[in-house]
């Protein structure tokens, strides 16, 4: 049964134990919906979730996060949120095994979402995997504003796709791109991206997926002088901003560096504001003009 | 949570200054303070405790700055922050203005930088807000290691002989221990020869993950501090070590804030039985936010349960129940 641990007034985030009411294959992914009473009325596109793995005597301590696929504010079951995991490690083995009727702890909504354009501009949503999970509910929202929408999903092989009917769905176009060519065009969302910008005279390019790719999306809308507008994907403890763990090398309005939280500042970043340089082979390092950077040794 | 069966006296005295509970957040484990406000009413501990201060911003570690152990995890933070100035104007300026009762940490680079951060402390305006200072020397997140002054006598000694200085009457000083020496009862006596009101104990302990797939160190630093319930038992002996140390007048008698791996009121009552006057939740917050608070429910009806009315009386108890 679904219990509310924490909702402060105001707080604009709840901590519940929640119900899984579905659990079904998408692809290589699984897709679960929780109900999550309260969450639903509070969350954007490009918001995430953190569960935990296991009740509070597992090993793993640490909170898995996820963005949010899809919230349905009032249903049969109250207000539900849905998203998608992919079982890499041990804690989302386990939270991909969860069954109908069992529990888990879920906090959200979490973090910053995508910012919406005020004009009804052309937009262009690029996915990575299951990085495509809140692209759709966004794309909805675009749409509502009369924006047109290009949706592009990428992936490593067909399985590794999230979403390709519902962005038929909900996009004026879509373009699919698979490392294998298993599927759509062979090669990286990278590659057919400039041409879609040119094609629909986009504003602005939205990305969830890994870092490799939304760093090449970011430079690809610099080249062609529009906004890219990323949900970048670190590794979190808590989601909640009290570890301080998820860090990246950001620049605010005035060029000033310094090493924010990715959980309270982003997970949404502007591309241009991402020190992408500062990332290589799985670390990031601290520029050297980071506000509070270590002196280098003399 | 159900209200315990008969209640149960929970205030406790830190060195003079009396928390109505002896619930506290763990250094570093809390940011400071609005974040874990959105889910527990952080008024209602008996204190906030603050990340480490420093005298200038720090940008702390590149990333990976974390990876999760078997019941613990490691991080490599290296005490980020947005230097003394800024901690004043907005974060102890926002836990004045809430009415939270708040331990601030500080940390330094040398012993006079300890003492200049206390001063900016206890000078500000914000001043009447702080409940103690806990005095960090034993963060292993610091790029040179020989930095750890709880692991040497001599540079403990001074810090809080310096520290000491720029603290007011009444403002009780906590020294924050590392388990990584050989007898931490040795540095707790010296700690306490320099003036130190009280000991938090304990930091967290170094360690290293490997990457199994990349056969490098997972975090960008290599070494971390664990922290999480694998290192409860570690807090635990440290605790029970300097109490015993203390019963037996070996050492002077001060209150002892017991951290280390309290995830629930079970693992809070076994650091307060071995000698733990109050209790600071730390990694459990980032699995539960509200573990601040629920812990202390726990704790309460575990007491009660017992057949105590005052906290106070468990404090140490397991020394007293122990025939060897």
């Amino acid at each position: 049964m679904t219990r509310t641990i924490a909702a402060r007034e105001g707080a604009g985030v709840v901590q519940v134990e929640a119900e899984v009411i579905g659990n079904v294959a998408a692809g290589g992914y699984r897709h679960l919906t929780l109900v999550t009473p309260g969450l639903a009325e509070l969350a954007r596109p490009g918001q995430f979730v953190a569960l935990s793995v296991g009740d509070g005597t597992s090993s793993m301590l640490l909170r898995r996060s996820f963005s949010i696929h899809k919230v349905s504010p009032a249903g049969t079951y109250g207000g539900t949120t849905e998203i998608v995991v992919a079982a890499h490690g041990e804690g989302t083995r386990i939270l991909t095994a969860l069954e109908p009727g069992e529990n888990v702890g879920v906090i959200g909504p979490l973090g910053r979402g995508f910012p919406l354009p005020s004009q009804p501009v052309p937009c262009i949503l690029v996915g990575g995997g299951y990085g495509s999970a809140p692209l759709f509910w966004l794309a909805e929202q675009l749409r509502e504003r009369g924006c047109a929408v290009e949706i592009v999903l990428g992936a490593a092989s067909a399985d590794r796709l999230f979403g390709v009917v519902e962005a038929r769905r909900v996009g004026d176009g879509v373009t699919v791109t698979t490392d294998d060519g298993s599927v759509g065009t062979r090669g990286w969302v990278s590659d057919v991206v400039p041409e879609l910008i040119e094609r629909s005279g986009a504003a602005v390019v939205y990305g969830c997926g890994p870092m490799g790719m939304l760093s090449s999306l970011s430079a690809i809308a610099d080249e062609h002088g529009i906004v890219a507008q990323v949900a970048v994907e670190e590794a979190m403890a808590c989601g909640v901003g009290i570890c301080m763990t998820c860090v990246m090398p950001v620049r605010d309005e005035s060029g000033t560096t310094s090493m924010v939280r990715s959980c309270l500042d982003g997970p949404v970043f502007r591309g241009d504001r991402v020190r992408w340089e500062a990332f290589d082979d799985g670390y990031c390092r601290v520029p050297e003009d980071t506000v509070g950077a270590p002196k280098a040794v003399r | 949570m159900s209200a315990p069966t008969h209640s149960v006296d929970m205030s406790v005295d830190i060195a003079g200054v009396r928390l109505p509970s002896p619930m506290m957040t763990a250094s570093g484990c809390a940011a400071n303070g609005r974040e874990l406000n959105r889910f527990i009413d952080i008024t209602t501990l008996g204190a906030f405790v603050t990340k480490s201060v420093k005298l200038d911003p720090v940008s702390g570690r590149g990333t990976p700055r974390m990876a999760e152990t078997p019941s613990g995890m490691l991080n490599s933070i290296g005490l980020q922050g947005p230097g003394v100035s800024a901690f004043v104007e907005k974060d102890l300026a926002w836990l004045h203005s809430i009415g939270a009762r708040v331990v601030v940490s500080i940390a330094g680079n040398t012993a006079s930088e300890f003492a200049r951060v206390a001063r900016a402390i206890v000078r500000s305006r914000y001043a009447d807000a702080v409940a103690a200072i806990e005095v960090n020397i034993s963060c292993p997140n610091v790029a040179n290691r020989g930095l750890v002054f709880a692991c040497d006598p001599a540079g403990a000694h001074k810090v809080l002989t310096l520290v000491r200085e720029e603290v007011p009457r009444g403002l009780p000083m906590l020294a924050k221990l590392s388990p990584d020496v050989t007898d931490i009862v040795g540095i707790a006596e010296v700690v306490l020869k320099a003036g130190a009101h009280g000991l938090t104990m304990i930091n967290t302990t170094l360690g290293v993950a490997i990457d199994t797939d990349r056969l490098r160190p997972h975090l960008a630093a290599a070494t971390g501090g664990l922290s999480g319930p694998a290192i409860r038992p570690m807090a635990v002996r440290a605790i029970w070590q300097v109490a015993g140390a203390m019963r037996e007048g070996r050492i002077r008698t001060v209150p002892i804030v017991g951290v280390g791996g309290v995830r629930h009121g079970t693992d809070a009552l076994e650091l307060v039985a071995a000698g733990a006057t109050a209790i600071q939740v730390g990694t459990a917050a980032f699995n539960d936010p509200s573990a601040p608070h629920r812990v202390g429910v726990e704790l309460e009806q575990l007491v009660a349960d017992r057949g105590f009315g005052r906290l106070a009386d468990v404090v140490g108890i397991a020394h007293e129940r122990f025939t060897a």
